[in-house]
């Protein structure tokens, strides 16, 4: 379980996460929307301890974030997380891409490694690109292997910032696919999204953001079907 | 006053001991660019750093690697830290000068390849658990080692020419000590000297082509 409690944060004077809250359970997906700059992604970061914060806490399994003693590296072994830009290490081919975490971080063998790699590629649909590098996949393919990445580690929750904001059209699809089978499969997720419909069919509840705070939280039949708040009015009308 | 005549002779008498001169000379190269390497690379890393006095430590060194003579930087290995009280030996003196140097002008180098390589590479290795370490030496430098391959190749090259400095510091053993050993016995200057060059420059000439076959097989990419 995921607790965000009155969480605040700041870049230097600028305050762009003004006190969220917001608890996701095992198992639930959360879609977050709401505009550009309003601060999800910072969110996302604060959840995973990349960013800290100014006030609040955040509780993932109890685990108090921020806290000082938190071991973040042994945290983050437990939450996934996909960017918008994919990030695809360059110079590994792609079964080494998703084989460094496991080797590195959770010292597994170079056979067992590459099991579970094979396994998360050729569940995201990637198992005949085991051997190539990721400048000679497309976009779809390189953002299916970053989740394939984040899932080696056997993440309990997965987080996903916009992963396909930067896709060409055609291949928004695939990637949302992928995602759609996680939660299918009962992946605990986050998911940062302007893919409205896909938030609507596969979310349990649904979360808008404006200018750094929640306006509105609820079932997606609800926030997306019938907002409440002039915001999400006006941003579910231009990306609609 | 062009009637010079070229002897082979000399030469071809003189080419076994200038070959394991030319041997030491690839030693003390190939050595002093692992040395300059790796502190190169905690040199970029330390300019980086906060601490004020290790940021000075290596600015201190970087400026003086690349802003005074090489010869004085062997030089001062030698006779320097000889008056301080500790006595190297040539070889080791020579090794230490030019590690000294390619640190200096590969810290820098390495300062820039690290700036090219993405900052959200290092957010996504460390978003999977690794740690700041692991996470430099696995993702962030061998994509550094890559920008940086060329320059890299024409520090070696420096180095191997480095090493004539070796005869500065009382060095008879490298291709350049030899070289002078055999004029001084002999006068066979143009000779000896005009051969020495030629192996300078084909030891020069295969660690370019050899870079670049390193190049084509590790980055493949
Ligand atoms: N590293 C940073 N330094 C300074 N300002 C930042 C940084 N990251 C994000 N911001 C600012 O924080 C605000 C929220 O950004 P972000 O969380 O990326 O919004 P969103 O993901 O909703 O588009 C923006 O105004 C952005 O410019
Ligand atoms: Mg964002």
């Amino acid at each position: 379980m995921i607790e965000i409690r009155d969480v605040h944060k700041s870049f230097g004077q600028l305050e762009v996460v003004k006190g969220v809250s917001m608890s996701v359970a095992k198992g639930e997906v959360v879609s977050v929307i709401g505009g550009s700059g309003s601060g999800k992604s910072t969110l996302l970061m604060c959840i995973n301890g990349l960013e800290p914060i100014q006030k609040g806490n955040i509780h993932v399994d109890g685990i108090d974030v921020h806290a000082r003693g938190t071991d973040l590296n042994k945290l983050r072994r437990r939450i996934g997380i996909v960017f918008q830009q994919w990030n695809a290490f360059p110079h590994l081919s792609v079964i080494e891409n998703v084989m460094l975490a496991p080797r590195k971080v959770l010292g597994l063998k170079r056979s067992e490694a590459e099991a579970i790699a094979e396994q998360r590629l050729k569940h995201v649909g990637l198992g005949e690109k085991l051997k190539v590098y990721p400048s000679q996949l497309s976009g779809g393919q390189q953002q299916r292997m970053a989740i394939a990445r984040a899932l080696a580690m056997s993440p309990d929750y997965m987080l996903f910032d916009e992963v396909t904001s930067a896709l060409d059209p055609q291949l928004v699809g695939e990637v949302l696919e992928t995602m759609r089978m996680l939660s299918s499969e009962g992946m605990t997720m986050i998911v940062v999204t302007h893919e409205i419909a896909f938030a609507r069919e596969v979310s349990n509840r649904v979360a808008f953001f404006h200018s750094g705070r929640i306006r509105e939280i609820g079932p997606p039949e609800q926030v997306i079907g019938s907002p409440q708040q002039a915001e999400t009015i006006t941003f579910l009308q231009s990306v609609l | 006053m062009f009637q010079y005549t070229f002897h082979w002779r000399p030469i071809l008498n003189a080419l076994p001991d200038m070959l394991s001169g030319a041997w030491v000379t690839i030693q003390i190269a190939v050595l002093s660019m692992l040395i300059g390497t790796i502190a190169g690379v905690l040199l970029a890393l330390a300019r980086q750093s906060s601490n004020k006095i290790l940021s000075g430590f290596a600015t201190a060194w970087v400026e003086g690697a690349r802003n005074t003579p090489a010869l004085f930087q062997v030089y001062m290995v030698y006779f320097g830290l000889g008056s301080l009280g500790i006595h190297l030996d040539s070889y080791p003196s020579l090794l230490i000068g030019i590690a000294f140097n390619n640190a200096g002008y590969l810290a820098e180098t390495f300062r820039g390849g690290l700036r090219a390589v993405p900052p959200t590479q290092m957010r996504a290795a460390r978003s999977l658990g690794m740690s700041a370490p692991k996470a430099f030496v696995y993702v962030v430098l061998p994509q550094m080692f890559r920008i940086v391959f060329h320059p890299m190749t024409n520090q070696m090259v420096w180095a191997v020419l480095m090493t004539s400095l070796g005869v500065v510091v009382g060095l008879n053993t490298d291709l350049t000590g030899i070289t002078q050993e055999l004029n001084v016995k002999t006068f066979r200057t143009f000779e000896y000297f005009a051969a020495a060059a030629v192996i300078y420059y084909l030891i020069s000439k295969v660690i370019t082509l050899t870079a670049r076959l390193i190049a084509w097989r590790v980055f493949r990419y």
